[in-house]
């Protein structure tokens, strides 16, 4: 009796694939739609999707410390590279699946109260006195981080602009910043439903979002130029192999490639990177100049050793002269 | 003195279970500290934002203990002392800001004192700013440490009997006397363990705190959020230099109040 319960439930787990997707904290809304789309489509048949969702930084350290993820899908690269170093992920990860492994992306762009009381028009505008922004802690989010390297993006392109003079122009901005909130929907919070401050910096996605739930009360503000937030996604590698489901991760990211994922994501206002879905959409996103990381900073490594690290340009900025 | 048997079993259980649950991960803390070396411990705690953060988070958990004290031998006095109707239900309430999660707390808190809030935005036209402030610090401390004080000081107040006020009167004392010389000798005990409970567990609050503090740096940002800052860009060692610097810190903080409540008791007692 007891041996027959133990070969069917071994039967059962060996027919059925259970994966945890490992992700960032305003992701569940998207895959709460990808998973069950997943599930119909003949590569998910059998597969279970299992979310954990919290601060990107916070996962990527979970799965370090042991979380048996067996796919991460992250806001930023840099997450996803730290999983790498720890030997979880092969570290040439980016260049497993196409866009370099981000099959959706987003930008920041600039929420205003209605009617732009301030006359906000660019990032410039955000850095005159008396103008309050609420954006995230770049010392405890990524999309802090973007919001940062948005506007810096901004002040490198001003004409005679040095090193000294982004600066500048960042101590002023961050003068301004009233709240550094923990994650992306705390600001959200604060900015939305507490009417505090002036401007909220955030995911394009997220903009959409909160125009859409307050409407009439905010506005958005499409900036020049932005900096692109792609959303990579990977294969925890050593997890996967160990528990028998890399064939089944491997499927369910190469899933997100798919027309029906990539219309998913655009309806949630994140821009597919399929060129088809996302001329379908162009009258959604917004058109701005996109920087990259890669091409504007050096990368995320580069990028948090000289602006995010200890020392780097953010802390300067608050420290007293 | 010894009734009941079973010294050496409970002895054992008792270092067992303090030793898994207290001093093995704070071991585990310092033993990770000690591998950096000093001079890179003394490079993360000479940080200025490291310093800043620092005071702060002393500077707002002294004053919430300190207003606890206060605040809380009044409400311990009058739920002792007093009887009217709606009493156990104010007990019950003394309760509430343990059970309730601190995040919880801590919007809730946020959305009254913001500048748009109830009490914000009338205390915003007198100048004061509560939330995105130090004050809405020490506003969340006050709320999550309330019932430390109380509910140390509530059994002993109730173990005074009335006589001995009584008897105080009678023998001339003032109420003020009786208060002074009589009922908080007793009291100081309970009092002091309960100052050190709020102040030690203010000291560590996070959940409730980054909420309403806006998390400048240099300015509302308190020395568990920069060790959580640390943690979310990989820098584990210097997170651990500061959680150290924080135990060691706390550490001596608890020990003097300790001595200090004893030679209190000890001049009571004199």
């Amino acid at each position: 009796m007891l041996r027959t319960i133990v070969i069917l439930a071994l039967a059962a787990a060996a027919s059925a694939v259970e994966l945890l997707n490992v992700s960032y904290d305003v992701a569940r809304e998207v895959y709460k739609d990808v998973n069950p789309a997943f599930a119909a489509s003949p590569a998910g048949a059998g597969v279970t999707v299992k979310q954990s969702h919290d601060g990107s930084a916070k996962q990527a350290r979970a799965v370090i410390d042991g979380l048996p993820a067996d796919v991460v899908t992250m806001n930023s690269a840099a997450d996803i590279d730290a999983i790498a170093k720890a030997g979880l992920i092969p570290a040439d990860w980016q260049g497993l699946l196409p866009s370099r492994s981000a099959p959706s992306y987003s930008t920041h762009l600039i929420l205003v109260r209605a009617g732009n009381p301030k006359g906000i028009k660019d990032w410039g505008d955000l850095a005159k006195p008396g103008v309050e922004i609420v954006q995230v802690n770049p010392k405890t989010g990524a999309n802090g981080k973007y919001s940062y390297l948005a506007a810096l993006a901004w002040a490198k392109r001003q004409p005679g602009a040095t090193d000294d003079s982004a600066k500048a122009f960042l101590k002023s901005f961050f003068a301004n910043v009233i709240a550094l909130e923990k994650g992306g929907r705390a600001a959200t919070t604060t900015f939305a439903q507490r009417g505090l401050g002036d401007v909220l910096v955030t995911f394009e996605s997220e903009v959409f979002r909160i125009e859409q739930e307050f409407a009439g009360k905010v506005a958005r503000v499409v900036p020049s130029v932005s900096v692109r937030a792609d959303n990579p996604v990977a294969v925890v590698a050593r997890n996967a192999e160990k528990k028998g489901s890399a064939v089944a991760a491997k499927a369910y990211l190469e899933f997100l490639y798919t027309t029906p994922a990539q219309e998913i994501f655009a309806k949630n206002f994140l821009r597919p990177v399929d060129a088809a879905v996302l001329a379908k959409h162009a009258g959604t996103f917004a058109t701005l100049d996109l920087v990259t990381v890669e091409d504007a900073f050096g990368g995320w490594a580069a990028a948090q050793k000289t602006h995010f690290d200890d020392g780097g340009w953010f802390d300067q900025l608050y420290q007293p002269k | 003195m010894r009734v009941l048997p079973g010294f050496g079993i409970s002895l054992g259980i008792t270092l067992l279970w303090l030793g898994l649950l207290v001093i093995l991960p704070l071991a585990a803390l310092a033993a990770k500290a000690a591998g950096m070396g000093w001079h890179d411990l003394w490079q993360v705690w000479s940080e200025p934002r490291v310093i800043a953060a620092l005071e702060l988070s002393f500077f707002t958990a002294a004053i919430a203990a300190v207003a606890n004290l206060f605040l809380g031998l009044l409400i311990a006095w009058v739920l002792v002392r007093y009887r009217f109707p709606g009493r156990k239900l104010a007990d019950a309430l003394v309760d509430l800001p343990f059970a309730l999660p601190t995040a919880v707390a801590g919007i809730a808190l946020t959305t009254l004192y913001a500048p748009t809030g109830w009490i914000g935005e009338p205390l915003s036209h007198l100048g004061i700013k509560v939330a995105f402030a130090p004050l809405g610090i020490v506003v969340a401390l006050v709320f999550v440490t309330l019932p430390f004080v109380v509910r140390t000081v509530q059994p002993v107040l109730e173990a005074v009997p009335h006589e001995v006020e009584e008897a105080s009167a009678s023998l001339g004392a003032s109420r003020l006397q009786t208060f002074r010389r009589v009922i908080l000798p007793e009291l100081i005990p309970a009092l002091a363990t309960g100052f050190a409970l709020a102040f030690a567990r203010g000291l560590g609050e996070y959940g409730s705190v980054v909420f309403i503090s806006g998390n400048l740096p240099m300015k509302t940002e308190i020395l568990p959020l920069v060790i959580i800052g640390k943690l979310d860009q990989y820098a584990v060692p210097a997170a651990t230099a500061i959680a150290v610097l924080m135990l060691i810190l706390s550490f001596i903080m608890l020990l003097a109040i300790n001595l200090l409540q004893r030679w209190a008791q000890r001049r009571a007692v004199a």
